[in-house]
């Protein structure tokens, strides 16, 4: 399709308008779908009432499509640039709140700032693909294959994941372990380290799993054996698993999921909310979801790949795989194949960090998109 | 830059790879989506269903139960409960304690609601107390601003307004127990009561009915959110017995107020049906219906006089001298007497070795069989008897009734005991000895014979020798003008009958102390009594205990066979008295009084017996030795 300000692309800044043109409203449309979506299943979550969630979440996503739009037009160099600065005073949040929770009453994960409750590890995704893109877009191919050159990453990785584990959120810990071996994967280290890590991650599982709280060691188990406790933990999958079945292909209809509205179904706002659309949409409500998610990835993927800079492909491709894992962990949860580790389903969900969090990793996409032409040097 | 191509170009394949892994990962989704939602689907939808509607089962009410005049005798009364709503409630433990104030609660009690409070969810409402009255009912109602969470709730529970005055008629109702045959999903329902005893258990299931239906949509918490399908039950049949609520009220309270154990049963002679059936003393089936406490039931069962059992059908006798009817009938029947034939009696008679005294000890005289009847010569059926055989005797008992079971339908029902010589034979192995026919002319011996049973060889011997047998049921007119008829000579049953009448007719007799004559309408029977202990040589030789010098459970059973009219009788009685001493002293009176009643309530007889001749008899007892 011919555009206008094709010419301009030579140049490395951009105007405004130019940027704004060059936004993918077809990517942003997906985006507007899902959270629709959202909206639609909240307010059959609260029996047809815009309260208490159906109207604070379409708010919640006007805010978040805000920062998205802000975030788009921001130049990537930016981004660049300050990425250890960000990935650093986010790690001190983590720690922050790590130290407030001791000293305060149990488990804290967010920080209050009065308008906004911050939860420092959601932040810590986007911050650890960018201060990763940027270590890696500053490496040579050289580093990045040779065990030395893997030790700064790891550690950038190890030491928040560390820090989610003791608050604890295991679910959130394996989000950025996964995605940041992902872009270890990508960025080529060599399969033989990963064997290594994984080989000796399982060595170490007996281990690991003393330092699990009895909640994740019962999730655990119970994922492996719901019937196990079919009235505590087990109840959650097992209840799912009836709600998804009895959907059918067509569904019961919007307002009319037994399942949901009768409360056999926990958390049906929150993670649980794919089992209540697929419940009342049926598996044609609950493919398209998939589908619309695949088409958000795909859509990223390709935007990594027209980048012209390492930086920005990485930081794409970064933000993918932590946004693919939301989804699939989240519906692999309720679906009955991954244990129930408390991953929401971004745009869908019921969460005001997630939402921030996910608006803001596709503005960025959208700003690597944008600024596609411009080359990043090593410095 | 080269090597920075290479290293793009690692990040694109790469990437690729991990890409295609994602769509890999999708697809697997979209795989189980398909799996779950279609595949599986029809199982999903019934587990769904399983979750959303609840089925719970409306007990009918339970068939109610009159006697033969329409009286009610077994009706269902409202109970009023306390129940508890824990969410309702502020505090549980104050509102407990508050209650308690007003109504005392036990530790037992106080321990099952935690219980019952603790495994249900709060909305579920628990009983505190049951079968509270109107008084306590208006004290709850009055306290309820301090009673957050109580209500009062109605229910149905069984209730016996005669309560022990009928218990071994009507059985009684209570929860269902592991050994009850669940053929009906009601059984399953917390709370049901079954029959397990009387009529309330041969009529189980005309009186329980059909349980209804309520389908109701219910959440994950068990509350009802709709109604979806109502389906009201079948109440139980009305069933209508053939008691006399009045004649049966009468004939246990003559037990009671001389606190005698024993069994009195009360027949038409047309039709069999039973006007009374006691057997006292008796228990409260509404403690059954309510729930009974183990010291109640323990005293039950320790109490000597065996209120548990219905001695009517239960309790097996020897039938004494009211055997003599059968004896006689037997010898008229065979030619082994005729009306005139007499014997002598001396008190004494010996048969080889053994000697056979008469009650007696002055002896009779010349008897024929209306005067051997009449005083109840023991000589007179032992020479009877020996002439006979017990071949005979035991043929005419069984023909009237006595050693085989009625089947009236109640439990624990004994068929009593005829005995002969294959019996004997097969019994202990040996042959049968001729003394023993002679004890069993006097009903003896191996005779035993169940108060029901006299009262049906009684009304077979004086309705002219219809075979009729007791029920409850009410006949048909056709069924009473059908009955089966007695191969007997009509001769010989209207001189048993006379002997009868003269029994308690005739001064000096063995039951003129029980006579009556109200309107004109008299009664006839036959007294009888047995030991149940052994006379020894020793005190035969000295002096015979008197029986009220005996304890209590070692003196005679008294019995009284009788009916009324005795011209056109209509009414047949057997009543048994216990360890009462002796037919004539304990259960003729009783007997005289039953009939009387009977008589007195029968309005259709007036209109035969018109202008009174006299008051009705005081009915004294006669001296003890009297037989």
């Amino acid at each position: 399709m011919y555009k206008f300000y094709e010419t301009s692309f030579k140049n490395q800044t951009l105007s405004l308008t130019e940027k704004f043109f060059n936004l993918s409203f077809a990517y942003i449309l997906f985006i507007v779908m899902l959270a629709a979506t959202g909206v639609v299943m909240l307010y059959s979550a609260a029996n047809g009432s815009w309260s208490p969630w159906a109207l604070n979440h379409l708010v919640r996503f006007a805010v978040g499509f805000a920062l998205m739009l802000v975030l788009a037009m921001t130049d990537i160099r930016l981004f660049m640039r300050y990425a250890y600065v960000f990935y650093f005073g986010t790690l001190f949040l983590l720690i922050l709140v790590e130290v407030g929770g001791h000293i305060g009453m149990g488990a804290q994960r967010w920080i209050n700032l009065g308008f906004i409750k911050i939860q420092p590890s959601e932040l810590m995704k986007i911050a650890l693909v960018l201060a990763l893109a940027r270590y890696f877009h500053t490496s040579s191919l050289q580093t990045i294959e040779s065990v030395r050159g893997i030790i700064p990453p790891a550690l950038m990785t190890l030491f928040p994941a560390f820090l989610v584990v003791i608050q604890p959120d295991l679910g959130t810990a394996l989000m950025l372990m996964f995605t940041a071996g992902m872009m270890f994967f990508v960025v080529g280290v060599q399969l033989w380290k990963f064997a290594v890590v994984i080989v000796g991650g399982i060595i170490s599982l007996p281990i690991a799993w003393h330092f699990l709280h009895e909640y994740q060691q019962n999730r655990v188990l119970t994922f492996l054996d719901p019937e196990r406790d079919p009235l505590g933990a087990g109840y959650h999958i097992i209840q799912s698993k009836i709600a998804l079945g009895s959907g059918g292909v067509f569904g019961k209809g919007f307002l009319k999921g037994t399942q949901s509205h009768l409360n056999f179904l926990p958390e049906k706002h929150t993670d649980f909310i794919y089992t209540m659309l697929s419940e009342e949409f049926g598996m044609v409500g609950a493919v398209f979801v998939v589908l619309v998610n695949l088409l958000i990835i795909a859509y990223t993927y390709s935007f990594a790949m027209k980048s012209n800079s390492y930086f920005g492909k990485l930081v794409a491709i970064g933000l993918a795989c932590n946004y693919f894992l939301y989804i699939f962990i989240n519906i692999a949860m309720v679906l009955g194949l991954l244990p129930v580790v408390g991953i929401p389903l971004p745009l869908i969900s019921y969460g005001g960090t997630v939402m921030l969090s996910v608006m803001a990793s596709f503005g960025i996409i959208l700003s690597v998109y944008i600024n596609r032409n411009i080359n990043i040097g090593k410095d | 830059m080269n090597r920075d191509n290479d290293k793009g170009k690692v990040l694109i394949n790469r990437s690729l790879i991990v890409g295609l892994g994602k769509l890999f990962l999708l697809l697997v989704i979209i795989a189980r989506l398909y799996y779950l939602q279609v595949y599986q689907a029809d199982r999903y939808k019934t587990l769904a269903d399983e979750n959303r509607i609840s089925t719970r089962l409306l007990v009918p009410p339970r068939g109610l139960i009159y006697d033969r005049n329409g009286q009610l005798i077994a009706t269902n009364r409202q109970n009023f409960q306390a129940l508890i709503v824990a969410e309702q409630t502020t505090n549980l433990q104050e509102t407990l304690d508050a209650f308690k104030k007003i109504m005392p609660l036990s530790e037992a009690e106080e321990q099952r609601i935690k219980k019952d409070l603790k495994s249900n969810r709060s909305f579920v409402p628990i009983k505190i107390k049951d079968n509270l009255s109107w008084e306590d009912v208006s004290k709850i109602q009055l306290n309820a601003p301090d009673l957050p969470g109580i209500f009062i709730d109605e229910g149905l529970t069984r209730y016996y307004p005669y309560g022990e005055k009928m218990a071994h008629i009507l059985g009684y109702v209570s929860s269902v127990s592991e050994k009850d045959v669940k053929d009906d999903p009601l059984l399953e329902v917390p709370g049901f009561k079954i029959g397990k005893s009387g009529i309330e258990k041969f009529y189980e299931k005309r009186l329980r009915g059909k349980g209804g239906n309520l389908k109701s949509e219910v959440n994950a918490y068990g509350r009802v959110m709709k109604e979806i399908e109502k389906k009201e039950g079948i109440p139980g049949d009305r069933i209508d017995l053939t008691i006399d609520a009045r004649l049966q009220e009468k004939a246990y309270d003559l037990f009671m107020e001389q606190e005698q154990s024993g069994a009195a049963i009360l027949l038409d002679v047309h039709s069999g049906e039973i006007l009374a059936f006691v057997s006292a003393p008796s228990f409260d089936p509404n403690v059954f219906a309510q729930g009974i406490s183990n010291e109640q039931w323990s005293a039950l069962l320790k109490n000597e006089k065996k209120p548990l059992s219905n001695k009517a059908i239960s309790g097996q006798y020897s039938p004494g001298s009211t055997f003599k009817i059968i004896t006689a009938l037997a010898a008229l029947e065979a030619g082994t007497v005729t009306p005139e034939t007499r014997f002598f009696c001396s008190a004494k008679m010996t048969l080889g070795t053994h000697a056979f005294h008469c009650w007696k000890r002055t002896g009779h005289g010349h008897l024929n069989v209306v005067e051997a009847i009449k005083h109840s010569c023991d000589i007179y059926f032992y020479e009877t008897a020996l002439r006979l055989g017990i071949e005979k005797i035991a043929d005419m008992a069984r023909r009237f009734g006595l050693g085989s079971k009625i089947n009236i339908g109640l439990e624990n029902e004994k068929a009593g005991l005829i005995p002969d010589k294959a019996w004997k034979l097969k019994r202990f192995g040996e042959p049968w000895q001729q003394g023993e026919s002679l004890i069993s002319g006097i009903g003896q011996g191996y005779i035993l014979t169940t108060p029901l049973q006299l009262a049906t060889m009684v009304a077979r011997v004086v309705n002219g020798g219809y075979e009729v047998t007791p029920t409850f049921n009410k006949l048909s007119d056709y069924d009473k003008t059908h009955l089966p008829k007695i191969n007997i000579n009509h001769g010989n049953l209207e001189l048993v009958k006379e002997g009868m009448f003269e029994v308690v007719n005739i001064p000096g007799a063995t039951a003129f102390g029980s006579r009556f004559d109200y309107h004109g309408i008299k009664m006839g029977g036959k007294t009888g009594s047995t030991q149940v202990r052994r006379i020894t040589m020793k005190e035969r030789q000295t002096r015979i205990l008197k029986q009220h010098e005996l304890p209590w459970h070692l003196r005679d059973h008294g019995l009284f066979v009788g009916y009324a009219p005795a011209d056109n009788p209509k009414y047949a009685v057997a009543v048994l008295v216990e360890h009462g001493g002796g037919g004539s002293t304990a259960a003729a009176p009783i007997a005289s009084k039953i009939l009387l009643e009977a008589v007195k309530l029968d309005s259709g007889l007036k209109k035969f017996y018109t202008a009174p001749k006299k008051e009705p008899a005081d009915v004294t007892a006669v001296p003890a030795n009297m037989e």
